[in-house]
């Protein structure tokens, strides 16, 4: 999976990839256009972000508070809908927007957590791929090899399969199964990085391994990665609310948009709103950090091959 | 073209030998199928005999020696749940899922290769902007969510449409559509971009320095050089393919083999999550084999410089 997407954020970055050297006009109108919009999406991404944080004090029912009185009523605007509950209630009668404000906390919070532990295992074998001597490459890329041909969400089942679900054991999996992307970006970095004068320059100091790798190349990396790891607690998210959707994500009661889908599609003959909010917050949420991400990749480096 | 398929034939065989040792450590690294397999309250004599009895006592090569060698001969043990062997449970399976996955990938050429090329040629263009708008939603979009949506549009409110199920072309149509939906907008971006570097090439150039017509351009001279990025990517986007088939399942209840997947999970029967685990990446190892060998007979250029 993360093959294609690497192959598909290369093209991403390279709208005018024409060859012949495009005028500056031409060039820089469609990048303007993506920081636009990465502004608006960032503004969005805020607005997700604190709505969430805050949710204790937005949120006007508590996420798990049962009001069996008002079970499956539709959203306010429609016939039969209550205005004590602006969405709607879910089949025991739990507010279904303090639980969409609630959710947003959990995937959020698992896409940046396992993030951050993809990118760090991704990132130190990509470098250790990139710098060190053939053979260390080779493993490395083996195993990334193996690991790409799983398909992401295949890999993710099984291993969860063996761990049983929780908030832990998510963020471990998700984090697990996506660090190859990091490696294999992260190995071609460092080794076009690793013929640069500047490197000859550490090598003569004599300086250590470890001091070149961590203060001569990552500081030259972390455009790419941050790049990298906004784009991909999109996808984080997407696979999160997957796994609680089929009942092996976040467990109930705990309120994750992925789990209030899968409740809402046993309800979708009467009561189609369950389902179709939590999935429009996450299409939201994923839409609002890829435009971020895209944006972010123009304005650090137009020129990034991602 | 021989030492190229040799170095192919040899990357396989690592590859395979990968996918069997991660697929083994999936069960008996991370976790202890003994304790999967007793009831919770067995006790310690219990234990250890269970140990014993399957073996697991025994160094970790040599389990996982008995492992591969009997995978090799399709046998990965009995379903612990079905009395039956797991790679017959498996295998019956598996057609479902390959007819879905054709299907999804026809769906998504007929997408995209019409859409990619019409936004290469109108490059910068209303069309290609809304192409390229197109793309970044439907990347972002979570299609369990997207396939229940069209559930409740097409199947309960609108009654056109079989919910789930499998037998009649009927049935085929949401599936399809999306996977299809999943698969399209990066192989959009792919088939853009493609023809765009190769509008630009010399060759195109001359072709209209000769007066050739524009159709003629495109069609003869540039979409067959498109053909070969559109290829390699289809052949590495199979494994995404099956990602997407594997999410497209279990909305549809379509009876493939992801469907079975996650009965197993939910019923622990780990003989079986290996088994389809190990099957469907081989058969994602296979695609990708096959598609480096195709690319490698039509351009010459790759077998010498991979």
């Amino acid at each position: 999976m993360s093959a294609v997407n690497e192959v598909g954020l290369k093209i991403a970055g390279a709208p005018d990839a024409t060859g012949a050297p495009a005028t500056t006009a031409r060039r820089s109108w469609p990048r303007l256009w993506r920081l636009k919009w990465g502004l608006v999406a960032a503004v969005v991404m805020l607005l997700i972000v604190g709505v969430a944080a805050a949710a204790p004090w937005i949120a006007p029912y508590s996420p798990v508070e049962v009001d069996i009185r008002h079970r499956l009523a539709p959203p306010a605007w429609m016939d039969r809908g209550t205005p004590d509950h602006v969405l709607c209630t879910d089949q025991i009668g739990r507010d279904l927007l303090s639980r969409m404000i609630y959710g947003g906390r959990v995937s959020l919070l698992i896409g940046v957590a396992a993030v951050l532990v993809s990118s760090t295992i991704g990132v130190l074998l990509g470098l250790g791929a990139g710098y060190f001597e053939p053979w260390v490459d080779w493993t490395i890329m083996t195993l990334v090899n193996v690991m790409l041909t799983f398909p992401f969400v295949l890999l993710a089942l099984a291993v969860i399969a063996v761990l049983g679900p929780s908030l832990v054991n998510m963020v471990i999996v998700l984090g697990v199964a996506d660090w190859p992307l990091y490696a294999r970006v992260i190995r071609a970095e460092t080794m076009t990085l690793r013929e640069r004068d500047f490197m000859t320059a550490a090598r003569a100091l004599g300086m250590s391994h470890l001091r070149i790798i961590f203060r001569q190349l990552l500081p030259n990396l972390v455009s790419v990665i941050v790049v990298i790891a906004t784009l991909q607690v999109a996808r984080v998210i997407i696979l999160e609310s997957f796994l609680s959707f089929l009942g092996l994500g976040v467990q109930p009661p705990t309120p994750a948009w992925g789990n209030m889908l899968g409740d809402g599609r046993v309800y979708m003959l009467n009561s189609w709103w369950i389902a179709a909010f939590p999935g429009l917050a996450i299409f939201i949420t994923t839409l609002t950090i890829n435009l971020m991400g895209n944006a972010l990749r123009d304005w650090l480096d137009p020129h990034m091959k991602l | 073209m021989k030492r190229y398929a040799l170095r192919q034939v040899v990357q396989l065989a690592v590859v395979i030998v990968g996918i069997s040792m991660l697929a083994f450590a999936i069960l008996h690294v991370i976790g202890d199928p003994v304790t999967l397999l007793l009831p919770q309250n067995a006790g310690k004599e219990e234990y250890e005999r269970y140990n014993k009895l399957l073996g697991l006592d025994k160094p970790i090569y040599v389990q996982y020696w008995k492992f591969a060698s009997r995978a090799v001969q399709g046998d990965f043990g009995k379903s612990w749940y079905a009395d039956t062997p797991a790679f017959k449970l498996v295998l019956e399976r598996m057609p479902p899922t390959l007819y879905l996955t054709t299907a999804g990938l026809v769906t998504a050429l007929l997408i995209a290769l019409p859409l990619g090329i019409l936004a290469a040629l109108k490059q910068h263009s209303f069309v290609d902007n809304l192409c390229t708008m197109a793309a970044v939603a439907g990347q972002a979009m979570p299609i369990f969510w997207l396939g229940i949506m069209l559930i409740i549009i097409f199947a309960v409110q609108l009654r056109l449409l079989p919910a789930s199920g499998y037998g009649t072309w009927q049935h085929f149509l949401m599936p399809a559509f999306t996977l299809g939906a999943f698969l399209a907008p990066i192989t959009m971006r792919l088939v853009r971009s493609g023809v765009i570097e190769i509008m630009n090439m010399e060759y195109i150039k001359t072709a209209r320095a000769k007066g050739l017509a524009e159709r003629l351009v495109v069609i003869k001279h540039a979409f067959r050089n498109a053909c070969i990025p559109v290829i390699t990517v289809l052949g590495l986007q199979f494994g995404q393919l099956l990602g997407g088939a594997v999410i497209t399942e279990t909305v549809f209840a379509w009876p493939g083999v992801a469907t079975l997947t996650v009965d197993a999970i939910r019923n622990q029967d780990f003989p079986v999550v290996q088994c389809a685990v190990v099957l469907l990446a081989l058969i994602i190892v296979a695609v990708n084999f096959l598609v480096d060998m195709i690319v490698g007979l039509i351009d010459p250029r790759i077998r010498v410089g991979a």
